[in-house]
């Protein structure tokens, strides 16, 4: 038998309404969220060391303000998304240990090195670019906090990614060192771009729930077909070629069609054998661990204080 | 103004650009190895708050010194010798207590700077110093706290921060010298006399070290030489990293 609950909750989502944080959802919805909200959260918080590696080489202090502006972003809006979290019930710790001990996995992008100032301009244009037509999505999630979460992060994602294009555009412009720096970054983050996406949604074990709760509101592959359509004009324009020999524009569908992921790399990457898998996680651990001695001093003058507060009272 | 005075001015801006880029950097590498995420968005603010100062400053060197002087060249095409910054902003980020003791002991100064030259005769450089004052205002806020909260903490964190204080103890007598080529700004009434403000740097610091529990160092040695280019060996290193795409690609734009 449906319970009333579960009436009232599909009924909300039937009609395009907000799950909130105070009504009843089922246990599956909610670890659903959970699972996701925290996945996007690490990624916010990983995405800080790819990017954070070139803060100290940035070129110019303009460009590396506006690149401490962006891993500055990264962290404010792992901060939004772990507070969304918490609305599920479940702690910051608590994720930050899923985080830690592997169990809980983040966006497989930033397990690939940035080895050249082009891979900033690079990630700004296609890794930021991917996430916002994801994101885009995302605005409309059938659970209130996540989308709203989602609307103040796509517009500063517009804005890194402009920043990052940017960066490319002065490098098409420049000498030819910068140009084969450009293309040869190119070369490396276009097939991990695509494939942020997700497997094919034949593979896709959580998509059609997820769809029909409407956290997802398109599939993997119409996403990836969405990106691929609006990025290629843009490379066009840059000058640089995708490492891809079947890229090519299917004039009947007005699709920019491409070839085959390399699905091995991408479950390698996924499941913990990436380049740069066990170095992000030990830097976080390295971090958390690090800090643990002030977190602790925080929360012992704390205790102190609220002891004096109390005895004066 | 003459061009002593000019060329004076050029020193003193690019002195105090030169703290706020290196300190903007050290910050910055700090970025993402933070205790919390809390900390982390911190430590970004005040990187990008030391970075635009001195994207100002320099720009305004610039504009005086003409020629081919610009911010680009300022701070990526000047070589260890030529950075006039005080040493302690060079300082490695040793642990986040380090981190705390260096910003606030700069920072307080850094305020009281601020506050003079926002009275400065010259208008550019006042307005300048006006904005700064309030973010260093907030960084001396945000410092502090953490400096009383480590060293009334736990035996752990107080030992850490009263170590950290101690080491860097003997790059605080420096910010108040004042260099003889700034004379001539004095008397116009363009920058103040520094060596005036320490007593007021001495009273805020005591203050928060005896709320922390700390205590007040008595190291009678006292580095100097930053101001004229001599430096620790980490600055060779710093610029090293900071300045390797400009010189590895000359004549590139970015």
């Amino acid at each position: 038998m449906v319970s009333e609950h579960q009436t009232t909750f599909d009924e909300t989502i039937a009609a395009d309404e907000k799950i909130e944080p105070r009504d009843w959802m089922p246990d599956a919805y909610r670890n659903t969220l959970i699972r996701q909200i925290a996945q996007h959260a690490h990624s916010e918080v990983i995405g800080m060391q790819p990017e954070g590696n070139w803060i100290t080489r940035a070129p110019t202090l303009l460009r590396k303000a506006i690149l401490i502006a962006k891993v500055q972003d990264e962290a404010g809006h792992g901060l939004y998304l772990y507070s969304a979290a918490e609305t599920l019930g479940v702690s910051r710790d608590e994720l930050q240990e899923m985080l830690h001990s592997g169990r809980h996995k983040y966006s497989s992008i930033f397990n690939y090195p940035t080895l050249s100032w082009a891979d900033i301009g690079v990630i700004g244009w296609l890794v930021d670019g991917a996430a916002i037509v994801n994101q885009i999505m995302l605005q409309g999630a059938s659970y209130g906090p996540y989308a709203r979460a989602m609307v103040r992060i796509c517009k500063e994602e517009s804005f890194h990614a402009r920043q990052g294009y940017a960066i490319l555009m002065t490098l098409a412009k420049g000498t030819d060192e910068q140009r084969q720096m450009l293309q040869d970054a190119v070369d490396r983050w276009w097939w991990p771009a695509l494939m942020m996406f997700g497997p094919h949604d034949s593979e896709s074990t959580h998509t059609e729930q997820s769809m029909d709760w409407k956290i997802k509101r398109m599939s993997n592959d119409d996403l990836r077909q969405l990106y691929v359509d609006q990025t290629v004009p843009q490379g066009e324009y840059l000058g640089i070629t995708f490492p891809d020999p079947d890229l090519h524009f299917d004039e009947e569908s007005g699709h920019w069609r491409f070839g085959e992921i390399d699905w091995d790399e991408f479950w390698a990457v996924v499941t913990g054998d990436g380049p740069m898998n066990r170095e992000r996680v030990a830097h976080k651990k390295k971090a958390w661990e690090d800090g643990a001695w002030v977190r602790e001093a925080a929360t012992a003058y704390a205790v102190k204080h609220a002891a004096e507060t109390a005895k004066v009272a | 103004m003459t061009d002593g005075a000019n060329a004076a001015l050029v020193e003193v801006l690019l002195r105090h650009a030169d703290d706020n880029t290196i300190l903007g950097q050290r910050l910055g590498e700090y970025i993402s190895s933070a205790p919390e995420l809390e900390e982390d968005l911190a430590i970004a603010n005040g990187a990008l708050d030391h970075i635009g100062v001195a994207m100002h400053l320099y720009e305004y060197a610039a504009e005086i010194a003409g020629g081919d002087a610009s911010v680009d060249g300022y701070s990526m095409r000047r070589n260890e010798r030529e950075f006039t910054n005080a040493l302690i902003v060079e300082q490695p980020n040793t642990d986040f207590a380090h981190i705390v003791a260096r910003s606030f002991l700069f920072g307080v100064y850094q305020k009281l700077l601020w506050e003079q030259l926002s009275r400065s005769s010259d208008e550019r450089l006042a307005g300048i110093a006006a904005r700064a004052l309030k973010e260093a205002t907030y960084h001396v806020t945000h410092a502090r706290r953490w400096v009383v909260r480590l060293g009334d903490g736990t035996p752990e964190s107080h030992a850490r921060m009263q170590t950290a204080i101690d080491e860097m103890w003997r790059f605080t007598s420096e910010l108040f010298e004042q260099p003889d080529i700034d004379s001539v700004l004095i008397e116009s009434g363009v920058v103040f006399d520094i060596t005036r403000e320490r007593a007021k740097w001495d009273a805020a610091v005591d203050d928060a070290l005896e709320e922390a529990t700390l205590v007040r160092p008595e190291d009678p040695y006292q580095a100097t030489g930053g101001r004229l280019g001599r430096h620790t060996e980490h600055l060779g290193h710093l610029l090293a990293e900071m300045q390797w795409l400009q010189r590895t690609y000359p004549g590139a734009s970015w």
